[in-house]
């Protein structure tokens, strides 16, 4: 894990001072709204639907017990006593007062946090492979990339204003389970000659315009990583729209100019930037690599495991659905569901957040993990642990055995909490949740993705689910488009639009009616949803889904 | 032809807590929509918003959304005003948890 330096430190206290006087002035009536919106907004602090909003950025979705606790201190002293983790590995506090921000600011400074660039037109926090560092699937911890990446882009004078927002995934597997396709950068790690390289794609993106990334270096070899990366932004800040600012992103720069034009400028950026990199940026890698080194692993021996499989049917079901393979001989990677059937997706409470925090510390390394998808990891628990761990998570509501599955759903705030949400989400992945679990289907359905986003901005990833679902306000009444076949993995897909919209009572039926469908259509319980989708298209689900219209048609 | 009915309240968000408020007739800032002070007059409705946006020290935002007048005062429209008067529908926070003058 990487431990703040002193300069790290005094950086943060001083951009904390700063906020706060910024605070104490417009509270004094010496700023004007106009004048502190920007100011507040570079700190992570929205006013949203019914509240301020303080986003805090977890780079790369990694913390350690420490980390977690300050979380849980935060959501009870300052909050409601809970946490909102969100699809960019953030975490929300829905409810802070103005007064309490600098202090919660101070409070995350003192374990390594903060909430700068988590809004505004500049590199967002950078997100990972939520199973980096441990999954066995890994060319290498893309982590030491992410964290120096991190650094430079924190406070990069030439990309505090960019015509928009800029965001940046990495993943060290081949396995995409960072949704690379889809950001502005994905960097995917690729060993060329036994050295560690990336390929960059650009581009890619959700919201009004979902693109898939395109690839713009086939190989970039670690050391060149800032460089290029500086030169990639570097011509997207000179060569974007700032006309409109739903054309502002770099994947409508690539769009109207073209990946190769964008290339060859590129390329012509890095090779004058690339001088001035003088080897710093390689040094501070290789210490990142030394902070962020694998842990310990233990030997020890499995039977205990082996025999609660055999014993405990919620434990065999739990260990079905909510593990992955780790790299270490008898380790396993652990996905705690934040879906419980009828929760809100990705919120936590502060007892639920310590009492991850003390199995991240028991059994766990001491690494927690946030994923994109709502979740939370302890990344390294050996096998011989997991009933003790099973047995603290059901006795914290954490247990649920539903990972990849129907009621594994992202879903954005929407207009539950978000200001620029068209209709809500929450109350949407709630109903299905607890439909599907009340029918007994959600194991007989099998692997699924479902992404309900509140507005077309898409912070629920509805374009890249297997069914993706997006609120929309349709002549003042919340409506609800249906996408399908869309698939967030290195299989990259854009949903395809299903028909005309459903009203909030009309869509869980709809989903139904969809899956219903799938189940008479599969060629048998191993072909997912999204394989019978690719086989099959969209004809005879939009059939499903529109009876009426098809009887008509016919 | 008749004149199109127009009923409107002026709301914003309260500086320091960034909670949903409403102007009331008294000129305080109430929380309640149904304490809200209706507006049926669109030259007064433009003054009291004016009025209102000047407060920069107390509110933030301010703006006219349109109501229906209702047996127990203003009534929302649009369901985003409606979720703004009650409140987040997955926990009882907020609006649902608290009612009471500013």
């Amino acid at each position: 894990m990487y431990r703040y330096s002193e300069f790290d430190e005094a950086f943060l206290a001083e951009r904390n001072a700063q906020f706060r006087a910024q605070v104490e002035r417009r509270l004094s009536g010496a700023l004007t709204e106009d004048e502190f919106k920007p100011l507040r907004l570079m700190n992570g602090l929205y006013l949203q639907l019914h509240a301020y909003m303080l986003r805090v950025a977890i780079p790369y979705g990694t913390l350690d017990a420490a980390r977690m606790r300050r979380l849980a201190l935060i959501a009870e002293r300052w909050d409601k006593g809970y946490g909102h983790f969100t699809t960019r590995q953030n975490i929300q506090f829905n409810w802070p007062r103005l007064r309490d921000v600098p202090d919660m600011l101070d409070a995350l400074a003192e374990v390594g946090l903060h909430a700068i660039q988590t809004s505004g037109n500049t590199i967002r926090n950078v997100t990972a492979d939520h199973f980096a560092g441990a999954a066995a699937d890994e060319l290498f911890d893309p982590r030491p990339h992410a964290e120096l990446i991190r650094q430079w882009s924190t406070d990069h004078p030439e990309f505090q204003f960019l015509g928009r927002k800029f965001k940046i995934a990495v993943t060290g597997a081949v396995a995409d389970r960072a949704v690379t396709r889809a950001h502005d950068i994905g960097l995917q790690a690729v060993m060329r000659d036994g050295a560690p390289g990336f390929r960059v794609l650009v581009g890619g993106g959700l919201g009004r315009t979902p693109m898939i990334g395109q690839v713009i270096r086939d190989f970039l070899p670690d050391a060149d990583l800032l460089p290029y990366l500086e030169a990639v932004v570097a011509v997207y800040n000179l060569l974007g729209r700032r006309d409109n600012k739903y054309k502002a992103r770099i994947k409508i720069t690539v769009h109207e100019t073209g990946i190769d034009r964008v290339r060859a400028l590129t390329e012509e950026e890095f090779a004058r930037r690339r001088p001035h990199f003088a080897g710093a940026d390689q040094a501070l890698l290789a210490e990142l690599r030394a902070a962020i080194a694998p842990p310990a692993f233990r030997k020890a021996d499995s039977d205990g495991f082996h025999a609660a499989r055999d014993s405990d049917p919620v434990f065999r079901s739990w260990t079905d659905t909510n593990l992955y393979p780790h790299r270490a001989e008898g380790y396993a990677i652990v996905s705690v569901s934040l879906k419980a059937h009828g929760a809100t997706p990705g919120d936590a409470t502060s007892d639920q957040m310590r009492a991850l925090a003390d199995l991240a510390e028991r059994y766990g390394h001491d690494e927690l993990r946030i994923s994109h998808e709502q979740n939370v990891i302890l990344p390294h628990v050996h096998l011989a642990d997991l009933p003790a761990v099973h047995e603290v998570l059901l006795a914290h509501g954490l247990a649920t055995a539903n990972i990849g599955l129907i009621s594994d759903i992202i879903a954005c705030p929407g207009m539950d909490y978000c200001a620029l949400a068209t209709a809500r989400s929450i109350p949407v992945a709630r109903e299905i949740a607890t439909h599907f679990h009340a029918l007994k289907l959600e194991h007989d359905i099998g692997p699924l993705k479902i992404k309900i986003s509140g507005c077309i901005n898409a912070c629920g990833h509805h374009h890249v689910g297997h069914i993706g679902i997006l609120g929309l306000d349709r002549a003042g009444v919340e409506n609800y488009q249906i996408t399908l076949g869309g698939d967030g993995t290195e299989d990259a897909a854009l949903g395809e639009r299903a028909g005309p919209g459903f009203s909030a009572d009309e869509i869980v039926p709809a989903i139904e009616r969809i899956l219903r469908a799938y189940l008479d259509l599969r060629r048998g319980p191993s072909e997912t949803f999204l394989e019978a989708y690719r086989r099959l298209g969209l004809a005879p689900f939009r059939a499903a889904l529109y009876p009426a219209q098809s009887v008509a048609a016919e | 032809m008749p004149r199109e009915a127009f009923s409107q309240v002026v709301t914003a968000q309260d500086l320091l807590a960034g909670d949903v408020i409403y102007l009331a007739a008294d000129d305080t800032w109430v929380r309640d929509l149904s304490e809200a002070e209706i507006l049926t007059d669109k030259v007064v409705a433009q003054d009291r918003l004016i009025s209102a946006a000047r407060q920069t020290g107390h509110v933030v935002g301010a703006y006219l959304a349109d109501v229906h007048p209702g047996r127990n005062g203003p009534e929302p429209v649009h369901f985003r005003e409606a979720f703004r008067a009650t409140g987040p529908s997955n926990h009882a926070h907020g609006k649902r948890a608290e009612r009471r003058h500013v």
